[in-house]
């Protein structure tokens, strides 16, 4: 296999854009990233973009060819990955495929989501089509419920507390308050957290992500400041009650075993991650499966502050889906833009010296699918 | 909208639990599946149909505060995933308890109840318009009950 | 004739107060219903009826392929067309062999489906059929069957040797426009102090009197007697009239604590009589569905029911009184919502 690495990365604003459309965020994206890579638009040999639903989202499918329209590349293969709220990580690794092969030398990976033209109750049905519709959405499950439900298990199994679920969002609204794409710029406090509506027991909204509008573009070469050392995929059950173990992420677990094998590290030589913070619990039960801390032990460390900025192993300085926000299909591309960023050592007051190895864990939905990547600096 | 044979196809098992089982390593599945994921291509037309008690333990359990469309008039309800006497887990609310009477490892058993209307006119949303067809299936109440 | 091979009982858990009612409505048109039993928002007759049939199937051991008949009384189907039983079927297991149909007779449709059941069981057609009632019951919030609408289903098997022989079965039908509800309208209209004297009373008094006159019975031969109840003064000044005790009503008499549950009124009180009886007791069934029509059932409790109570028992199955003593009272913003009555 071929090297490949990341040249230029690009990212709009996250947030509520009201007056951007879903094709100006990714074209935005796009040139921003070809920028940063100091590339012309006609070197690029094919685009893959991520998009979990526009055809819920804004009406629009065959979203494909509409990119490459916008964007003048019409004649090059573009290709939309879908793999729900991992469509990004998905598209990353597809691209990786790509370049590795040799088939193109110079590959743009986009994300982008638009999911503030549906009304509130419209997008909550939006993201419900990522559970297993027939035997979880039909009785009443929505996403937030099914990791809520992970949540009481792990607080029931490992004796995680509430406490230390809210300080996963109050860390990473801290990351995201000096991150100046974030969709949140505000710092919060546990008691904030601790005092906001309950989306679903024991989960609040301050313990979920929100819906962001965003892009994010990646150009991928062979040769560049950082490379991609693995990019594995592995899926789990579309229902989370299929799963033999609850607070598990099976997916998770088996895209990083590929992942570390492939790049020849452990967990533990891994200086900063940027994990999938759906709900707060998700950041803690994958900071486990991805070996980085012990089984139960994922909310400890994070109230001893391990996973901060200043910790031993920062995850999420990017402010995670939880502040920087979660504009679906950007999501898995943002997440390797933060750790270029800090790999490259530009990530401004988020900052983290002295960096080796970097890894993004994105999951799709419950933990149906999850890939995971691993990026060295050069 | 969701089309009438969606909802058709599956009744059977919402409505009674219809589950099937590999004959082949004894694995019990529900909803019932087509081939068994052990066993694969050895499992072909060695799946047979099975009737499960509808009876279970909780596994884990939330509160529903922020319901999904159509689960409006019912919220708060209680959603748990229920392990089923016979192996299988499955997703439903538990009804007629109190918010805090449910813990995890709590006896269930099956009742039927209505869990979505469509509407009839093809704009999905759920929340019924008194014209489109009916989904019943499980739910669960606290075992003593019924 | 046939016997009731067993029964099973459904009444939800939630309960409205009398007095919530008309602390929002400012009236007080109590009508010697003190909480009427609301069912869940995600319940209706289907659900109900369902509920009601499990409890009755699952109290016996029987080859379910046996049950070849089924027939569900009601005012609130939840289809104005497609049929609420082949749910119940379905979800009983008991399809396709069958004979099926939903029932309307107003608030006797469930008597008489155990009136085919039986028919049906004597002249060898079926081995077992199962009559339901059951009901959602409707009623507009101005109105003061508001006070008085209750919910809940009651099952029957119906074969032909069982716990309770039905020993005599008389129907009494005339043209009574004194409740109805045309097609698309939410809530049934009445004929105010129609419905009495020349309704309910002429109908059920006329039905028990030509059976226990074919019978050759008087009240004092019945253990228990169970009416229609509408209300509380209805089913007790009909029983008075026809010669029976309070003692013989009360055990049979739920309407104070569930309200009118229609179709399944009279039913869900027999249920309540037969848990209360004992081998050798006779129980009358008079039930009355408006415009308007009545059955009556002269009925002969067995040796069986000790051994059947037992089985039932020993299986957990809730009976009636377990049903209407589990509740969970509302208050009316809630019971407003639960039946619907907000936008959203
Ligand atoms: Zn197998």
């Amino acid at each position: 296999m071929r090297k490949v690495c990341i040249s230029g990365v690009g990212i709009t604003k996250f947030g509520e854009l009201w007056s951007r459309s879903y094709r100006e965020l990714i074209v935005e994206a796009g040139l921003r990233a070809l920028e940063d890579a100091e590339l012309p638009g006609e070197s690029i040999e094919c685009l893959y973009m991520a998009s979990m639903g526009p055809g819920m989202w804004v009406s629009q499918e065959h979203a494909g060819p509409m990119i490459a329209e916008q964007t003048g590349l019409t004649s090059i293969p573009v290709v939309r990955v879908e793999s729900g709220c991992a469509s990004g990580a998905l598209a990353l690794h597809q691209a990786f495929i790509d370049v590795a092969s040799g088939k193109h030398d110079i590959v743009v990976v986009g994300g982008v989501e638009k999911m503030t033209d549906v009304g509130a109750k419209e997008a909550g049905s939006i993201i419900n089509t990522m559970l297993d519709y027939e035997w979880e959405s039909i009785f009443g499950a929505t996403l937030p419920a099914l990791y809520a439900m992970m949540a009481r298990k792990h607080m029931h199994d490992y004796g995680t507390t509430r406490e230390q679920m809210a300080e996963v969002a109050v860390k990473n609204h801290y990351n995201g308050s000096l991150n100046p794409i974030a969709h949140f710029g505000r710092k919060i406090s546990v008691d904030q957290v601790l005092s906001s509506p309950l989306l679903a027991d024991p989960l609040r909204m301050l313990d979920c992500a929100p819906m962001s509008d965003g892009s994010a573009a990646l150009v991928l070469t062979s040769k560049g400041d950082v490379e991609i050392i693995a990019c594995e995929m592995a899926s789990s059950t579309l229902a989370l009650h299929s799963r033999e173990d609850i607070t598990t992420m099976d997916c998770v677990v088996g895209s990083s075993k590929k992942a570390y094998k492939r790049a020849g590290i452990n967990p533990s030589d891994v200086d900063i991650a940027e994990l999938h913070d759906y709900c707060t619990i998700g950041e803690i039960i994958e900071s486990e499966d991805l070996g980085f801390f012990e089984k139960g032990k994922g909310g400890k460390k994070v109230a001893e502050g391990v996973t901060s900025l200043n910790g031993s192993l920062p995850i999420n300085t990017s402010g995670g889906l939880k502040s920087r926000g979660h504009p679906i299909g950007a999501t898995g591309v943002a997440q390797v833009a933060e750790i270029y960023d800090q790999l490259i050592g530009r990530a401004g007051e988020r900052q983290i010296e002295l960096l080796d190895y970097g890894l993004c864990c994105g999951v799709g939905g419950s933990g149906g699918s999850a890939v995971v990547s691993i990026f060295r600096r050069r | 909208m969701v089309g009438p044979s969606r909802i058709w196809r599956e009744a059977p098992s919402r409505y009674r639990f219809l589950g099937n089982r590999c004959t082949v390593c004894e694995e019990v599945y529900f909803p019932p599946r087509q081939i068994c994921p052990k066993c694969r291509r050895a499992s072909i037309g060695r799946m047979e149909p099975i009737q499960l008690s509808g009876n279970g333990e909780v596994v884990t359990y939330t509160v529903v505060y922020d319901p999904a469309v159509g689960h409006e008039l019912l919220t708060p309800y209680i959603l748990a995933i229920v392990k089923l006497d016979e192996g299988p887990r499955v997703t439903s609310q538990i009804v007629g308890a109190g918010l805090s009477e449910i813990m995890i490892g709590s006896r269930v058993k099956t009742v039927l109840r209505k869990l979505r209307e469509e509407k009839g006119g093809g704009e999905d949303g759920g929340s019924g318009d008194g014209s489109g067809v009916i989904t019943y299936g499980y739910k669960f109440v606290l075992d003593g009950q019924s | 004739m046939a016997s009731i091979v067993s029964y099973g009982s459904y009444i939800p858990r939630f309960r409205v107060e009398g007095g919530e009612i008309s602390r929002v409505w400012g009236r007080d048109l109590r009508v010697g219903v003190m909480t009427k039993a609301i069912p869940g928002p995600d319940e209706d007759t289907i659900t109900m009826a369902t509920e009601s049939a499990r409890n009755c199937l699952r109290s016996v051991d029987l080859d379910l392929g046996k049950v070849r008949a089924l027939y569900i009384g009601s005012e609130s189907h939840p289809y104005a067309v497609k049929p609420s039983g082949t749910v119940v079927a379905e979800a009983l297991g008991i399809t396709p062999d069958l004979y099926m149909a939903d029932l309307e007779f107003a608030c006797k449709a469930g008597s008489t489906a155990i009136i085919i059941c039986s028919s049906q069981v004597d002249s060898g057609l079926i081995e077992y059929g199962l009559a339901i009632g059951a009901d959602k019951a409707q009623s507009s919030t101005v109105d003061e069957l508001e006070f008085a609408t209750g919910s809940g289903a009651a099952s029957f098997l119906i074969g032909k040797k069982g716990i309770v022989d039905i020993e005599s079965m008389k129907s009494y039908t005339t043209d009574t426009p004194d409740f109805w509800r045309r097609d698309v309208q939410k809530y049934p209209s009445h004929g105010g102090r129609f419905t009495g004297e020349p309704a309910y009373f002429r109908h059920v008094t006329e039905c028990a009197e030509l059976l226990m006159s074919t019978m050759g019975t008087e009240a004092k031969d019945f253990k228990y007697a169970v009416f229609h109840q509408p209300n509380l003064k209805f089913p007790s000044s009909v029983g008075k009239k026809l010669g029976f005790k309070e003692e013989q009503l009360r055990p049979g008499l739920l309407v104070p604590e569930i309200g009118n549950a229609y179709a399944a009124s009279s039913l869900l009180g027999l249920t309540a009589a037969l848990d209360a009886s004992e081998p050798g007791d006779r129980v009358l069934l008079v039930s009355y569905g408006s415009g308007a029509g009545s059955d009556a059932f002269q009925l002969y409790v067995n040796d069986e029911i000790v051994k059947f109570r037992e089985v039932k028992n020993s299986r957990g199955i809730r009976n009636t009184s377990s049903y209407i003593e589990e509740k969970e009272v509302l208050d009316y913003s809630i019971y407003a919502k639960y039946s619907g009555r907000y936008r959203i």
